[in-house]
């Protein structure tokens, strides 16, 4: 009801200029005049911020957890809806491009696990640092990698993120130490990081990512025992997509309740559906590293609409019905948008062109993917070591030799 | 003069012999290697011992670099099972020598993560034995890493450790991994033989920004060389990559490396009393190796036979074979260039056949005199 006063009020306030931006929105132009107008009354019209209730969090070994309501201010909202639209698109895009044989190898995609990767990056500092395993792309764009690059990446050219040299899970910028292939070996090597975050005194963190697959690795067990030893600012994430692969957590494990596995490390269950929830959670794990109380698990509840990968239709081991539940019910993006238009945070008409710019960008991105070059082949012999004066590298016979420099 | 090259020459043999000895033969040979090496040596040069000049390589790049750490199982407060870390922990604390659990995958992906976020890490497995359990954060993590991230993250760690047969401890103790480690490109794989191989290979692959294994042998720690007045500095490295001609030869090639360069030493020094001139060398490095320098010595000498200690499939001297053949040496070859290698088997306990499941002296030998002809 007051939904549909407020509704009123703005149209009566706005004008007959409205109706027309509008109407150009939905057909994607916005013609100047009355986008300064749009502009002019959001300020006036939308509220600074607004308090959300969230999910409480179970605990683990922990007395008190996050705090069950989040603030999140306009610019925050439109923030994250930009990104987890981007994120969407991105991966859509990229079904699409494999579909037509551009993108080869693995692919595993990320659509529907938006919160989580923008939940976290809302709680840490660019000085953080994030490893996570190969369900990757979204991480590497929430750490700054641009969606041409990622997707230039994947169609392997030149102007990809590592020229080339990686493809889907091998993709890193400052302070992303990737995308890694196989399962559980990120673990060890985010508590390292850790390590250093420690060694070096700067207070930074890390974030150590797995699923729940990954989960009943042995080496996460060797990892949470160093981590909790050498009290190292690491914060383990799971993210409990509830299916690692074609099998499910309650035929891959003794114990489903991940937020549990780390026994003497501290734990948190947190609904990985809800960007707030998330970035909540995330705030809390940060400031107990910080403070210097060593390590902590997170268990993000979370869900991929794709199957594993792209080779996987995803619905031999899971119902259609049940994807659509989650869709329809949970779908992260959906959850803030309705927050964000309910609460007078944003209109639709602005989400909505939000989503007509992140289209245009990821069409750009594809554009470029799809037109730049392969890199040149001079590229096969570079970088196997760092900081090498050049030597030569041999090729499928003795005669191809192939020059590499750092 | 050349009576004291000759017998400087016979220190190294000796020194590698004495390493055979039992613990009370091998102080008594050691003093007297210690005199023969004051009346003969260059004045300023001394007697250390393997595992003397690999703590004090560590002892020294712990000190230049404050990002330099070590860890392993027993490092610190045990002064390293094989007391290669002695007195480090006491000198540098628990920030720079680190006591691992026995968790081999999970300390060593710790160790590689610190490097990709700026620390140096010396990883060490109490034998590379023990690596394997670790392999795949030292293929996958460390050595693929520069590569796959097209040179924005390198990972500068060393890891290191014993690697090979020891005495008695039996086939799950005893693997060379070499061929292993030499296999994959993004590594760095030496093998030190003498004190002063293992200070400067040490003390270049913690300078060195890349992953680097450094295959120590647990025979040759207790073992002293004459260490030149050079080599005792604080800036002494050896480049990686260079083979060294240990003995210079006329009639036959013998390339090795780590202990079986003593065993080399050895022989030549009977076949020169035959009047057969071995030339010997020391690979040092096992990737990148050093193939030049073996093809330099084949176009002089015409002959080849390769030593190692792991075993002949797919070996380190399979790949020399290999890379003579395809280079510009083949057509100075005389005869087919043979190799000398561990047993193809498992290596079993009782004396009489672990003796016979490395390569002896005399199996070199043989095997100079069948490429020979004599």
């Amino acid at each position: 009801m007051r939904k549909m006063l407020l509704a009123a009020l703005s149209r009566v306030l706005q004008g007959p200029a409205a109706a027309t931006a509008v109407a150009a929105g939905r057909t994607g132009a916005v013609s100047e005049a009355s986008r300064v107008m749009v502009a002019s009354r959001n300020y006036a019209d939308f509220a600074s911020e607004a308090t959300f209730e969230i999910k409480k969090c179970d605990l683990h070994r922990l007395e008190d957890g996050p705090s069950t309501t989040a603030v999140m201010t306009r610019d925050e909202g439109l923030h994250y809806y930009k990104t987890m639209q981007i994120i969407r698109r991105m991966e859509l895009k990229s079904d699409q491009l494999y579909k037509q044989k551009i993108i080869r190898g693995f692919c595993h995609l990320y659509d529907g696990q938006e919160a989580c990767c923008v939940g976290l990056e809302a709680a840490i500092k660019p000085t953080d640092h994030v490893i996570t395993a190969y369900r990757a792309h979204g991480f590497t764009y929430a750490r700054g990698v641009p969606v041409r690059e990622i997707l230039a990446e994947l169609t392997g050219r030149k102007g990809g993120c590592v020229k080339g040299k990686g493809g889907s899970m091998h993709m890193y910028t400052k302070n992303f130490y990737g995308g890694n292939g196989i399962v559980g070996a990120q673990v060890p090597l985010g508590a390292g990081i850790a390590l250093a975050c420690k060694y070096f005194g700067k207070n930074e963190v890390c974030l150590t990512l797995y699923g729940d697959g990954a989960a009943n690795q042995g080496q996460i067990f060797e990892t949470y025992n160093m981590a909790a030893l050498w009290k190292l600012p690491c914060i383990f994430i799971c993210e409990n997509n509830r299916y690692g692969m074609g099998t499910s957590v309650e035929r891959a494990a003794a114990s489903t309740d991940y937020y549990k596995r780390g026994d003497f490390i501290p734990g948190l269950r947190v609904d990985g559906m809800d960007v707030l929830c998330v970035r909540e959670a995330a705030k809390f794990a940060t400031e107990h590293c910080r403070a210097g109380k060593g390590p902590i698990l997170m268990e993000l509840q979370t869900y991929r609409y794709h199957g594993h990968s792209m080779s996987d239709p995803g619905i031999s081991y899971r119902t259609r019905e049940e994807i659509q539940e989650v869709r329809s019910k949970s779908d992260p993006i959906t959850l803030l948008k309705d927050r964000m238009v309910n609460n007078n945070l944003a209109s639709i008409e602005e989400l909505k062109e939000i989503d007509v710019a992140v289209r245009k960008e990821i069409e750009e991105a594809a554009q470029f993917a799809t037109t730049d070059p392969e890199p040149p082949l001079e590229e096969l012999g570079n970088h196997i070591y760092f900081n090498e004066p050049p030597f030569e590298v041999r090729g499928p016979n003795q005669w191809i030799r192939y020059k590499s420099v750092s | 003069m050349a009576a004291a090259a000759a017998a400087l020459r016979h220190l190294a043999p000796v020194g590698a012999r004495l390493a055979r000895l039992p613990p009370r033969d091998r102080a008594a040979g050691r003093l007297l290697q210690q005199r023969r090496g004051f009346r003969l040596s260059a004045p300023a040069a001394i007697q250390v011992t393997v595992r003397d000049a690999l703590n004090q390589a560590l002892d020294e790049e712990l000190e230049r670099d404050e990002r330099v750490f070590l860890l392993g199982e027993e490092v610190a407060q045990y002064d390293g099972a094989y007391k290669i870390s002695r007195g480090l922990w006491k000198k540098y604390g628990d920030k720079r020598v680190i006591d691992t659990p026995i968790s081999e995958m999970g300390f060593t992906g710790i160790a590689v993560g610190a490097a990709m976020a700026g620390l140096r890490p010396v990883c060490e497995f109490m034998t590379f034995n023990f690596s394997m359990q670790a392999i795949d954060q030292v293929i996958n993590s460390a050595a693929k890493t520069c590569y796959m991230s097209a040179g924005s993250i390198a990972v500068p760690i060393v890891f290191r450790g014993p690697n090979g047969a020891s005495a008695g401890v039996a086939a799950q103790h005893s693997q060379c991994f070499a061929a292993w480690y030499g296999h994959c490109p993004g590594l760095k794989v030496v093998s030190p033989w003498s004190s002063e191989d293992a200070k400067g290979l040490l003390k270049a692959s913690i300078r060195d920004d890349n992953p680097v294994v450094m295959l120590e042998n647990e025979l040759l720690y207790g073992v002293p060389f004459e260490m030149s007045e050079q080599a005792q500095s604080k800036d002494f490295v050896i480049p990686i990559g260079k083979a060294k001609v240990e003995r210079q030869g006329t009639h036959i090639t013998l390339v090795s490396h780590s202990r079986p360069v003593g065993h080399c030493l050895e022989a030549a020094a009977v076949l020169a009393k035959e009047g057969v001139e071995c030339e010997v060398i020391n690979l040092r490095t096992i990737r990148p190796m050093d193939i030049e320098a073996v093809e330099a010595s084949v176009v002089k000498t015409n002959h080849l036979v390769t030593v190692e200690g792991g075993w002949p499939q797919f070996g380190v001297g399979a790949e020399i074979c290999a890379r003579i053949m395809e280079g510009s040496a083949f057509n100075y070859l005389d005869a087919p260039a043979v190799r000398v290698t561990g047993a193809d088997v498992p290596m079993p306990y009782a004396k009489i056949l672990e003796d016979n499941c490395i390569p002896q002296v005399k199996d070199i030998i043989f095997a100079v005199k069948k490429t020979l002809n004599i």
